[in-house]
């Protein structure tokens, strides 16, 4: 599904991505773990298209098609979801209102009509509820005043209202406490599937306890410097980081 | 040596001159210049009775006196008022055989605007066989508002066929020497609306100015004039979505709301006049005094969303004379390329118990000024008044402004006065994250902007809110590279 070769990106003449290779398969469940300013958020913002970010180099291929030129709405469309770890704050636009754009605009994309009002509400309360998101929630402006916890939900309300077929979750376990991360770990759960496929990027092995992983990336100066299963991240909440980097530096 | 059409227009228009003798041939128009004269000739040519031409006199007589405002935080070259005409007659706008040869540019803005292919043809000049359906409409609107007892008008009508209306209220709200441009209308103006609802009477329908045929296009020196007798209600549509390109480069209408004990006025516009191109060559200068008098328990609701002319000078009021009377202004101003707004509202507590909130909302793109200037005065008999103000800026881009000015003035102890403002910009990581879920830059701008401006479009009619809001989207698009 998507498929990430020899990436090299940078901000400010700064290279933070420095030939990542990865390769996520549909149905698959990846964790990118690292720590503090490995380049996890980049590697997210990059597949997500923030033009921020200035791709050096390698490729990027999602459903076999190049998607390094593409806009990031055009990646949208395609079925890139990113789950963002600091969500903006849109003020006066409802979150109903905001996923009603969302979805249109990629059906519009798709070459389809609005989705019918109906069909629309009847969506947002099947997906509201598996999240435990209560209707006047939904018409609070979006992320105002949104607690971090009410925040991650919103995200995930989101990811599950446009299906995408490749989520990304960036930090979305930072900020929450126990409850709210259960609610996020099985709203994700119950919206995984054969034809989709997640990279959860994560600092603490926590959220993996609850969100399982096929596969456990550890990422380190812009670099996957050890691959496993989530084996891995057990080993790395158990012996920290720096066993990561000494084995890198020796 | 061949004698042209145009040599012969030519002639007749000099020997009109030399004569003093006009003609109701469609192109009529006075000479360049601002006289005794000329004012006298205006009224005369209205056929208006005496006391109508000597408070037009009077009122030039005030004007010659007066000078330009200079304090709005504007800059524009003053306009030479010699070199204007003052009068032409209600003359057919230059008609097209088609809608192929009406330029383009209009004609994507209506389609954007989503205006009917009849309106087009009519809002762009072009001939049009009778449309069966505003004829009808027309009429049953006409109907409904004659069993009602409202009248609704031109000023003009109005002055022939209830002067005492007339009479009694022109210039009782603004007076003809308020300021300088309130001066200059109240000599000049050439005609605008009327409307009285009497006693007791909630309007039906949403009077609009657009409704009323007849009188397409508006003057120059449009004057208004809304008087809502006891216990009685309106709301008043003015302008127009579509845009209008006049060739006059100055407009300075009046506007005088009487809102008698119990009544409820709601006025709502929209303004939409040329801006001018990008790079700031034209565009019409937009000086208007619009203000209301609230009597008892009454209460004036302002509503405005601006996003036309280059220079905009205009502060809807509000003279809460009246115990528990109420005052509220609404607005959304948007300025683009090189527009420049000062624009707000004043509050003028004098009776006991009255309220005013005033919710303001100024969105600055391209190398555009946007001003707020808000005067809030409470009286010394206004016990207990109460406002509240909120002015809120957003900003596109880095080379716009956003200024506010708020003045507070009380006079009692008991009175409440509260201000708030936001400045905000339109962030490029809100635009990244609407990006993400698939909406585009320019729809992701809409969406910010129409959020920032919820507050006021929810205070308009329904179906102007609609076409408001597709207008803002207009206005601004380009402005984020």
């Amino acid at each position: 599904m998507l498929t990430i070769e020899n990436l090299h990106a940078e901000v400010d003449d700064k290279g933070i991505l420095n030939g990542i290779d990865l390769d996520v398969k549909a149905g698959e469940v990846h964790a990118i773990m690292g720590p503090n300013g490995s380049g996890k958020s980049t590697l997210s913002s990059v597949i997500a298209g923030n033009e921020d970010y200035e791709v050096t180099g390698g490729n990027m291929l999602f459903g076999g098609e190049d998607i390094s030129e593409m806009s990031p709405e055009e990646r949208a469309h395609k079925g890139i979801f990113l789950s963002f770890q600091y969500p903006v704050e849109i003020p006066g636009v409802s979150v109903t209102n905001f996923i009603k754009t969302a979805i249109n605009a990629k059906r519009k994309a798709a070459g389809q009509d609005d989705m019918p009002a109906g069909e629309m509400l009847k969506k947002i309360r099947e997906k509201s509820s598996l999240l435990g998101i209560d209707s006047k929630f939904l018409s609070r402006s979006l992320n105002q005043g949104f607690s971090g916890g009410e925040k991650k939900r919103n995200e995930i309300f989101q990811m599950a209202m446009m299906e995408p077929k490749l989520a990304i979750l960036d930090e979305t376990d930072s900020g929450l406490d126990i409850d709210a991360l259960k609610i996020v770990a099985d709203g994700v759960n119950a919206l995984r599937s054969k034809d989709n496929a997640t990279i959860v990027i994560t600092h603490y092995q926590r959220l993996l306890d609850y969100i399982v992983p096929d596969f456990v990336h550890v990422l380190y100066q812009g670099k996957i410097v050890k691959s496993g299963t989530k084996e891995l991240a057990q080993e790395l909440e158990a012996k920290g980081y720096d066993w990561i980097k000494q084995e890198v530096a020796g | 040596m061949a004698y042209t059409e145009e040599e012969l227009k030519k002639e007749l228009e000099s020997k009109e001159y030399e004569y003093g003798f006009y003609t109701d041939i469609d192109s009529e128009t006075f000479p360049v210049g601002l006289n005794e004269d000329i004012v006298r000739k205006i009224s005369e040519k209205k056929k208006e009775p005496q006391w109508m031409t000597d408070w037009r006199l009077e009122a030039f007589q005030a004007w010659k006196e007066m000078e330009e405002p200079d304090w709005p935080n504007v800059e524009y070259e003053k306009p030479d008022y010699q070199a204007i005409s003052y009068y032409s007659a209600p003359k057919k706008k230059d008609q097209y055989e088609s809608l192929d040869e009406v330029d383009p540019e209009l004609l994507e803005t209506f389609n954007k605007l989503g205006i009917s292919i009849e309106e087009q043809k009519k809002l762009a000049g072009v001939a049009v066989d009778i449309v069966m359906d505003s004829v009808s409409v027309a009429t049953t609107f006409k109907d409904t508002l004659a069993e009602k007892g409202i009248i609704f008008c031109s000023i003009s009508e109005a002055i022939q066929e209830y002067p005492e209306l007339v009479r009694r209220y022109i210039g009782s709200v603004v007076p003809p020497k308020d300021n300088f441009f309130a001066a200059l209308n109240s000599a000049v103006f050439s005609d605008g609306s009327f409307c009285y609802i009497p006693k007791g009477v909630h309007c039906p329908m949403e009077l609009s100015t657009y409704f009323r045929i007849n009188q397409a296009g508006t003057g120059q020196f449009e004057r208004t004039l809304v008087v809502a007798d006891e216990s009685s209600y309106v709301s008043y549509l003015e302008g127009c979505t579509a845009p209008s390109r006049d060739e006059n480069q100055l407009h300075a209408a009046v506007v005088e709301l009487i809102a008698m004990d119990d009544a409820e006025i709601k006025y709502s516009t929209v303004q939409n006049w040329y801006p001018g191109d990008k790079e700031g060559r034209g565009g019409v200068f937009n000086f208007v005094t619009k203000r209301g008098l609230c009597h008892n328990r009454s209460k004036i609701s302002w509503t405005q969303v601006e996003t036309g002319s280059a220079v905009t000078w205009k502060y809807p009021s509000c003279v809460l004379k009246g115990d528990h009377s109420i005052g509220e202004f609404y607005s959304i101003a948007v300025t683009n390329n090189f527009q420049q707004a000062d624009t707000g509202t004043k509050m003028i507590h004098l009776g006991r118990n009255t309220r005013s909130t005033i919710i303001s909302k100024g969105i600055s793109a391209g190398k555009s000024q946007n001003s707020y200037r808000g005067l809030v005065q409470v009286g010394p008999r206004a016990q207990h008044a109460r406002n509240f103000s909120q002015c809120d800026s957003l900003l596109m881009g880095n080379d716009c402004g956003a200024h506010t000015f708020p003045y507070i003035e009380t006079q009692n102890n008991s009175a409440q006065v509260e201000h708030e403002a936001t400045t905000s910009k339109i962030g490029e990581d809100q635009i990244f994250y609407c990006n993400q879920r698939g909406i585009d830059t320019e729809k992701a701008i809409a969406l910010i902007v129409n959020g920032f401006s919820k507050e006021v479009l929810n205070k308009l009619p329904m179906e102007f809110a609609v076409e408001a809001q597709k207008l803002l989207e207009i206005s601004l698009e380009g402005s984020v590279g």
